[in-house]
Order: C-alpha cells, then structure tokens, then sequence
C-alpha cells in the first residue's frame, strides 16, 4: 500500500492554551484546561476522551458556537477566537457534522447537500445539483437525491451529511461522534466509506470519538484527552500507513498501537466515572 | 443497504381487508349506532336523553329544509364568516407568533397583552364587538377572529421554540444569513406546528358561531326562517321553541366543522410531505 501523505496545503489548526470555564448551578465548571494542539493541514486528527471531558466544547469553539475564556485557536494563522474575540464566526470553512446529525428533515436530500452552496450564493442551484449529484454517486448514495432523510437508513443518512458538510469546500470537517448510533456492522462500512471521501476530499478532519478502535483505524494522530477539564494526556502517532481499510484491524501494529493506548483511556475512564460526570 | 432503493422485489398481493376493518365502514357503523341508542333513548323517555327530539322528529324537521334556500344560504353565510374570520386570523396570528418567536423583545412587550386577552371567551366580546365595528358584519367576523387566534399564536411559537438547536447550527456553519434562517429553517420547522394551530382554530371558529351570529338578528337577508347563518338558526329556533330545528343546526354545524377540519387536514399533509414518510 503506497501511502499519500496529507496532500492538503490548508487546513492547518493550532489550539493554544484554550482554557473554558462556564457557569453552571453549581458554580463555575473548568470543561477545558490550558488545551494546545497543533493540527497539520489535511490531517485525520482524532480526539479521544471520556464522555463530557469537554471534547465537545472544544469543537464548539473552533465552529464558533461557544465562547472560549483564555487562550486562541488559530486556522492557517487566521485567529478564529482569542482574547479580543472570545466567540468564532461560524462560517463554511470549518463545517460540522453532528453526534445525531442534523440533516433538515424538510429538504429532499439533494436540498439538504445543495443547502450551503445555495444560501452562500457560490452556485446556482442547478450546478450545485449537478455537483451534488457526482459527489452522493460517489458516496453511493445514487438513486436517493428525491428521498427525503425520513426515508432512509441511518448509515446513509450520515453519508448525506457528510457530503452536505463537503459541499462547502472547508478547510476542516469537525465530526463530533458521528458513528456513535450506528450499529457495529453499520459503523465499520462507514469507517472505510468515511476514509474514501477522505482521500478523494483533501480536507483536516477533526473527529471526536471515545471508540479507541476507530481513533486507530481512522486517524493520522489520535489525541487522547484527560477527563475534565480537558487537556492533552498522550498524542499517539499511528504508523499503519493510508490507504486503510478492514484488514488492518487485525494486524499486529494495530493491536500493539491499541495496548500502547487502552491503559491511559481507561484511566481517565475510571476517573470520569469516579467524578459522576454527566454526558455533555 | 437501503430499503428505498432495493425494494424492487414484487409486492405480495395485499390480502383483502375485511369489510368492518375499513375506517369509513367503521365510522358509519359508530354514527349509526349513537343515533340508535339516542332514538331508542328518546322514544321510552329515558331520563335526561330522552328531553331531546329523537332522530326521527329531528329528521322529518329537517328534509323539507332541503329545499329551503334560507337553510343553504344559512350555511353560505356560516361558512363565509368561518371563513373570513379564520383566514384573517391566520393572516395576522402566524407573523405575529413568528414575531414573538424570534424576538426576545417583542415577545416580553406584547406577550403579557396576549396573555390577558386570551382567556376572555369570545361570548363575552359579543357586546364589545358590537360597540367596535361599524358594521355587523364586521362585529361577527372578529367574534370568530377572536375564536381562531389564540390558538394558532400559541401553536407558532410553541412550533418555533421546538425546532433543534443544531439545526440552527448547522445553517450558520453553512453560511447562512438571518434571512435564510428564517425562510429555510423557521418557517418549514414552524409549518407542523401552523397546521396543527389552524385545525384545532377552524374547530373553534365554529364553536363561537352561535355567540356570533346573535349580533346579526338574522343577518338582514332573511330569506326564509331558516336563514342568517346556521348559528342564528339555532338562536332563531330556541327563542321560536322548535327543539327539533336546535337539533338540525346543531347537527349541520357538526358537519360544517367535520369538513372544514377535513380540508384543512388534508392541505397541511400536501403542505408537509416529509412527514408523511415518518
């Protein structure tokens, strides 16, 4: 397997000492703690953590839906948030795709994936058609362009939305547990489905998981998190070289790459549990 | 992988339903079974339902009405008015609920007025109605404005508050402005809600037509005893003591309301296709 490295000239995401505090009932609560990471352009960069660790927040300040309370982040030396502005704009550059997917259940699919091209007046709504059509061809999603996301599967539902998110040409693509209500026969065909709109797509991929099997399957550097407040624990550099598919979860690298890792997830696993921490 | 595109296996013949399993067999079986019981009830004089005209007396009271212009143009002027006053509170209850739904100013300025207003009973505006508006007309289609508005408000706001948040989300991220918010995400998410708003707010257009249609005194186009409006009819007929003719307007307003919730039904499934699929 000849391996092509990153491709992608833009893209690139650096963290630095973001901090986040917010005000709960029961005072002030630290979801995030002097977090730095530098994500390289075209990077599959996988997020690990412990369920409400404040992964979550994280995402939500690059996509500028929170405010962040100490620290910056940066996308290709662009400062998105930072002390002079707490809140990024939210914008088409960095597009999310959600835990349960938020797909407008009143728009066909082929409106649904047209949506951001339409509303940011890039294209009229027939070359966003016809680049909508190619791109869920490629996705296999042929034949559903009319149905609405009611109609059908959950895996594919996610695919639409993926497309959706890469209609818009970003730079990043923040998924934040997208797999996580899948079934596991349903979620390791997205897997590859997921890494083939990669390789076709160049774009920084910011996944959030807390499956440590699909942080090693899918990504370049997996960053395992601390229980909250967040921060870096260990960075994992995954060596098994792309193009992946199945049959690497069985090779010795990937269950070496596993054991390296599993004892400092559940570490913070048990402590998460320990501290009663609610789901984000 | 999906169950729309792979299911181009021929159908199995679906196997036949039988007769009293079909809806509409259903409800004619209930219908005649309530108008049995009331006949049955009425004719050995049971106590309380036996007070009321049993079908029969109701029915031979009401074919020669078939014939009668005054009855038909009682159930033109209803209908018009239901109408008129429905439409106008859709016109301006759906903005104002969307109004109050996307501004938090708005909304804490004219809520508490709204609030208040809402539980007077349209009865009660009968006389306020009447002092306000310079013709009859008028004074009975804002009774049933009254009637509708409450309800389809209530409804858009609630309908708005529960889109999902991500939803709005995912708009922002894609570029979108404040007006494609409102026109690609409020106005569908909210449009659910619209309908239900409208159908139970056609209902009570035709609960108030009664303490509307007394302000007309028969409207002024009185073709026969039977005319004004079939609320009036009502009226007409309790001051005049012909129980059977109370039953008749009460009945044809039943049916008034059967159809007019019908429609709209059906128009919110056109308007709504994605529900459907659910």
């Amino acid at each position: 397997m000849n391996a092509p490295a990153p491709m992608a000239s833009k893209g690139a995401i650096r963290i630095q000492n973001v901090d986040k505090v917010y005000l709960a009932r029961e005072g002030a609560v630290q979801a995030v703690s002097d977090c730095s990471r530098d994500i390289r352009p075209g990077e599959f960069c996988m997020i690990v953590g412990p369920s409400g660790c404040g992964k979550t927040t994280l995402l939500n300040a690059i996509a500028g839906f929170h405010d962040i309370t100490g620290g910056a982040i940066y996308l290709d030396s662009e400062m998105l948030c930072g002390p002079e502005r707490p809140k990024a704009e939210p914008g088409p550059d960095r597009v999310v795709v959600f835990q349960n997917g938020a797909l407008f259940p009143w728009k066909t699919n082929l409106d649904n994936v047209t949506f951001g091209p339409v509303v940011q007046g890039k294209m009229t709504r027939a070359e966003a058609s016809e680049k909508a059509r190619g791109m869920m061809a490629d996705a296999g999603l042929a034949g559903v362009e009319h149905n609405y996301p009611g109609e059908i599967s959950s895996g594919m539902r996610r695919r639409v939305e993926i497309v959706r998110a890469l209609m818009n040409d970003p730079k990043v693509l923040l998924l934040d547990e997208p797999f996580r209500a899948l079934d596991s026969l349903t979620k390791s065909v997205m897997h590859e489905a997921l890494l083939e709109i990669y390789y076709k797509n160049k774009v920084t991929i910011f996944f959030i998981t807390h499956d440590l099997e699909e942080a090693i399957f899918l990504g370049h550097r997996v960053a395992i998190m601390t229980t909250r407040p967040c921060k870096p624990k260990k960075l994992l550099e995954v060596d098994i070289p792309h193009p992946r598919n199945y049959s690497v979860l069985t090779s010795p690298r990937f269950r070496e790459l596993m054991e390296e890792t599993v004892s400092a997830v559940h570490e913070e696993a048990v402590k998460a549990f320990e501290a009663g921490e609610k789901e984000m | 992988m999906s169950a729309v595109v792979d299911s181009v296996a021929p159908q199995p013949a679906r196997p036949r339903q039988p007769v009293l399993r079909h809806p509409v067999v259903r409800a004619f079986v209930s219908i005649a079974l309530f108008v049995a019981f009331w006949e049955l009830a009425s004719r050995l004089n049971w106590p309380w339902i036996g007070q009321a005209p049993a079908p029969s007396k109701v029915l031979d009271a009401w074919m020669p009405l078939l014939n009668d212009h005054g009855y038909w143009y009682s159930w033109y002027q209803s209908s018009r008015r239901v109408l008129s006053g429905f439409l106008a509170a859709m016109l301006i209850g759906i903005p104002f609920g969307l109004a109050m739904a996307t501004s938090r100013i708005f909304h804490d300025v004219a809520f508490p007025v709204f609030e208040i207003l809402r539980p007077v009973p349209p009865l009660a505006w009968v006389p306020a109605a009447i002092i306000f508006w310079p013709t009859q007309e008028l004074s009975i289609g804002f009774v049933i404005f009254l009637g509708a508005i409450f309800t389809i408000v209530l409804n858009v706001i609630g309908g708005a508050r529960a889109i999902d948040g991500r939803f709005f989300q995912a708009a922002r991220s894609m570029g979108s402005s404040n007006w494609d918010i409102f026109r690609r995400i409020i106005l569908p998410g909210v449009l659910p809600s619209i309908i239900v708003g409208c159908e139970v707010g056609i209902g009570i257009t035709w609960n108030v037509v009664v303490a509307a249609e007394m302000i007309s005194g028969g409207g002024g186009a009185i073709q026969s005893r039977a005319g004004g409006g079939l609320g009036f009819f009502i009226w007409n007929s309790y001051i005049g003591a012909s129980y059977p003719l109370i039953v008749v307007g009460m009945v044809s307003i039943g049916i008034a309301g059967y159809i007019s919730s019908a429609i709209i039904r059906r128009l919110g499934i056109l308007a709504t296709p994605w529900l459907r699929v659910r």
